[in-house]
């Protein structure tokens, strides 16, 4: 294949991974770089810097609507940074020093959970009645728009989440991935955040995430311009594309199959790594 | 009634950063698509290379040396110029906030937003720009 096949070939395919992706509200992230080691035979640290790319654009195009509407809570989003940044640059740190094998089985272990979270959706839990304690000082609580007029809500675990949002931050650097779900169960389970808050939330959060671990990837050279330019252009127009499908149809047919294949994926990218095929 | 007259501050605060991480995608995409256009003109039937790392050369990893490749109208200094822009996005976002808390006299998220801003500076290796 030449330079201008290769490019409209992983083009194509990042489309359709943004579109499912966005669809399945995974991400585009978590099967862009089985897609390019898999299928392209791409070095899975150029197509974990391909997939960092694209997930900063994913999450600040998604943000730029979310915010406007009111759902994502700054000061959660912001205070969470705080360990998502700190955790993405020791991921971004860890991710050099690894063996390629061993990235590619941890991250074939959390595309395994990927699925299974993509399968079995958590349920919204039970608000809270009373703020915890860290977050009342830092002043959390909030209000999201809801059919009936603004609903307030409360927030605790505050200490819990940001240790889940510290693995987060890891893992997005170490895989390039934008860790939405382990966002998500930080701030539904242990902060006990309404659903549609926690979600957009998580996605306002995953920009500044995967920019601080882009940052490291690109002063290594991890980078390329030529792969990450289809990368990136494919995975924005197939997510903008799910978004004005998602607004008419809910899809768990879809959502099974994504699961699926997210799964044959994972399997696929932990038995690479034992033959060898990352080893170079 | 602190926290609600906080609240709707935040909305406008919200609007802001929309407009922004908006801006900021649309212009880094069509940056990256401009040079994407100019590198495969030229090298579009050249054998690709992607299976191999050799890591980036030295004068794409650094954002003045980027910004030089860019100026001078290289194809792949144009589109890691777009990439650059695309993950200066965020950071912009986080540089906003932190004035935007600074407005409310909100210190404490003044402080939290600063630090998230120099861990991302830091990761982008401002030292070697200054």
């Amino acid at each position: 294949m030449n330079t201008f096949e290769l490019t409209f070939f992983v083009w194509l395919g990042s489309l359709v991974a943004g579109f499912l992706g966005s669809l399945t509200g995974l991400g585009g992230g978590v099967i862009i770089v089985p897609l390019l080691t898999l299928a392209f035979h791409v070095d899975i640290r150029y197509a974990i810097g391909a997939s960092l790319v694209s997930v900063i654009a994913t999450s600040s195009g998604a943000a730029a609507a979310y915010v406007k509407e009111g759902y994502s809570n700054i000061r959660v989003g912001m205070f969470l940074e705080v360990a998502t940044t700190f955790g993405a640059i020791t991921g971004a740190m860890i991710a050099v020093r690894l063996p390629l094998p061993a990235i590619a089985i941890i991250f074939g272990i959390v595309l395994l959970y990927s699925a299974y979270m993509s399968y079995y959706p958590s349920k919204e839990i039970h608000a809270v009645e009373k703020t915890g304690p860290v977050a009342a000082w830092l002043r959390m609580d909030g209000t999201y728009p809801t059919p009936e007029g603004l609903k307030a809500y409360r927030v605790q675990g505050v200490p819990a989440g940001f240790s889940l949002m510290y693995l987060a931050g890891i893992l997005s650097g170490l895989l390039g991935i934008g860790s939405g779900a382990v966002k998500v169960i930080a701030m539904d389970r242990a902060m006990r955040l309404p659903f549609k808050v926690s979600t957009t939330t998580s996605n306002f959060m995953i920009g500044v995430t995967a920019a601080a671990s882009a940052g490291v990837y690109l002063n290594r050279g991890y980078i390329d311009p030529g792969l990450s330019m289809p990368v990136m252009l494919g995975v924005l127009a197939g997510s903008l594309a799910g978004t004005f499908v998602l607004a008419k149809a809910r899809t768990p047919l879809l959502r099974t199959l994504f699961s699926v294949v997210v799964a044959a994926l994972a399997v696929e990218m932990i038995v690479s790594a034992f033959t060898g095929r990352f080893s170079h | 009634m602190t926290v609600v007259n906080g609240r709707a501050r935040d909305q406008g605060i919200e609007e802001i950063i929309g407009t922004l991480l908006r801006t900021g995608v649309i212009l880094a995409a069509l940056v990256v698509l401009a040079g994407g256009i100019f590198y495969l003109a030229r090298n579009g039937s050249s054998p690709a290379h992607y299976g191999l790392f050799r890591g980036e050369p030295s004068d794409l990893l650094h954002v003045a040396a980027i910004v030089r490749d860019a100026v001078r109208l290289d194809s792949l200094g144009i589109i890691q110029l777009g990439l650059l822009l695309l993950i200066a996005t965020p950071v912009a976002r986080v540089a906003f906030t932190v004035f935007a808390f600074a407005y409310e006299r909100d210190w404490t998220y003044v402080v939290v937003t600063l630090i998230v801003l120099a861990l991302l500076l830091y990761s982008l290796g401002a030292w070697h720009v200054f």
